[in-house]
């Protein structure tokens, strides 16, 4: 009886924990669409989730292309079908690699960041602070932080794209032994505008997520800088966690027949 | 009878279990300065978040200027909210901004004055509280925590409100700048003629604060009057509590 009663009470406080989360996601859309809009806030998160997180998303993004070059390759010889390494790197990176990679390395940077700086706003009364000087900080720090991560997951991603097909293309070609031109025919004769744009499309979805339980988690953190810890680390698991159930339901959605 | 400026009339709040404020009662009159004082854990903080509108109470009621706050949203709690200054335990400053932006914050998100304009203001409110311009630029983390106070003092009243609250001003200061920040919050609050509600369980601070004292303990008034009467108050509560005795009515939880 009381396993279950256990499993019971997991169970609605998860539900629990959903409904709050939807509702601050919510709020935050609803409140960050309407004027006032801080547009040096969003600026400035524009440069500390996007520009910054260039270098980790495209170290990432060409190590991944390089190691699923050689991973068809190896595959793909078994089955005499190793030309099919340009065309499979292309579509796994823009379809799923490129999107979730970026996806999941920015969740860890920058999810966390946010967190870890609302969270010390919050136990330091900084956000209270904001309330009693006028300013709803739901308009600004919220809305700005998830705005720019909307906007900037998708050019990160197309960034990715580029670099983890270039990562295959360098592999493929000085350890694989293809001919330059022959791959990069390979890529372009194969790859179609869907593939890329859905990839973009999940990024979208992905910097959503990323800023909301970066938020989220930020803004109810209590507890010192014990609270600020848990909300950091809550942040980045159901950041990633949800950017992989995200995934699934969206590439079900996007490529069903 | 003229209707206080502050009037709260039997307000309850809760935090699961745990209920923190059983009916407080207490008005403050218009340009008067009244200082709670009470224990840790006695419901002060809370009051003056529910004032605030930072929290919601379950019951009761809290009149500003005759309007009723509890359940205030929108443009009309950002309406209210210009009317209040505050001053917090901790200053609160933001880290990401510099000492004049950090003054000049109500200035130009709450009033959308011009940065040049606000930041002239900054650096008045700043000399007023005895800061100089040298300090202006420099970031929050390299200041004093008396300084941080003081800038604190500088934000608040740098939009000239009519309500102005201090949780603790001088809690964490030595007993010199802690009477450096009371002189400072007497003058300011002077000048500016707005009524104030302190909080604090430093004696000294309550009073030179303070015209009024009100006296919490387990989330109601215990007792309520003025500053220079409560010497001879013959409340066992506040007795025990201004000269620090450990026996006596009020229980301490360890």
């Amino acid at each position: 009886m009381n396993f279950l009663a256990a499993i019971g009470s997991f169970v609605f406080s998860m539900l629990a924990e959903v409904g709050r989360v939807s509702l601050f996601a919510r709020d935050a859309v609803i409140r960050g669409l309407l004027p006032p809009w801080y547009f040096r806030q969003l600026l400035e998160q524009i440069v500390r989730i996007g520009y910054n997180s260039l270098p980790v998303v495209g170290l990432t993004a060409f190590f991944t292309g390089g190691a699923l070059a050689l991973q068809i390759y190896i595959g793909g010889t078994r089955y005499n079908a190793e030309n099919l390494v340009s065309s499979i790197v292309a579509l796994g990176i823009t379809r799923e690699l490129g999107p979730v990679m970026a996806g999941l390395m920015v969740a860890g940077r920058v999810s966390a960041a946010i967190a870890a700086e609302l969270g010390t706003m919050r136990v330091t009364e900084q956000i209270d602070a904001l309330t009693t000087l006028s300013t709803n900080p739901f308009k600004y720090l919220v809305g700005p932080r998830i705005l720019a991560a909307v906007i900037t997951l998708p050019i990160l991603v197309g960034i990715a794209d580029i670099i983890g097909i270039f990562g295959g293309f360098v592999v493929g070609t000085t350890s694989l032994g293809f001919n330059y031109a022959a791959y990069v025919k390979n890529t372009t004769d194969f790859i179609e505008v869907t593939d890329v744009t859905s990839g973009l499309i999940k990024a979208a979805v992905f910097g959503f997520i990323i800023a909301v339980m970066g938020c989220y988690h930020g803004f109810n953190s209590k507890g010192g800088a014990q609270g600020v810890g848990r909300a950091t680390t809550n942040a980045v698991v159901s950041g990633s966690i949800l950017i992989l159930a995200a995934n699934y339901a969206l590439t079900s959605l996007l490529f069903s027949e | 009878m003229p209707e206080p400026h502050i009037a709260l009339e039997n307000v309850h709040k809760s935090f699961g279990a745990k209920h923190v404020l059983r009916g407080v009662d207490v008005a403050v009159g218009k340009g008067r300065s009244l200082v709670v004082i009470g224990g840790s854990g006695s419901g002060k903080s809370v009051t003056l978040k529910c004032i605030l509108g930072l929290l919601h109470p379950e019951k009761g009621s809290i009149r500003v200027g005759g309007q009723e706050v509890i359940g205030l949203q929108g443009p009309a709690l950002d309406q209210m909210m210009g009317r209040f200054g505050m001053v917090f335990q901790g200053a609160a400053l933001f880290d990401s901004l510099s000492v004049w932006r950090n003054v000049a914050f109500g200035l130009i998100q709450g009033k959308k004055m011009k940065t040049s304009e606000a930041r002239a203001i900054a650096l008045d409110k700043l000399a007023e509280v005895g800061l100089g311009a040298e300090l202006a630029d420099v970031s929050p983390a390299e200041l004093s925590g008396g300084m941080r106070k003081r800038v604190g003092l500088a934000r608040a009243i740098a939009p000239e409100p009519e309500i102005i609250f201090f949780d603790e001003p001088t809690t964490g200061l030595d007993p010199i700048m802690g009477d450096v920040i009371n002189n400072l919050i007497v003058d300011s609050v002077k000048r500016l003629g707005a009524t104030t509600i302190t909080i604090t369980h430093d004696m000294a601070s309550a009073r030179k604060i303070g015209d009024d004292i009100a006296m919490i303990y387990k989330g109601r008034i215990v007792w309520c009057g003025p500053a220079d009467e409560i010497d001879r108050s013959n409340n066992p509560y506040v007795d025990q509590f201004i000269h620090g005795r450990e026996e006596g009515p009020i229980e301490i939880e360890l």
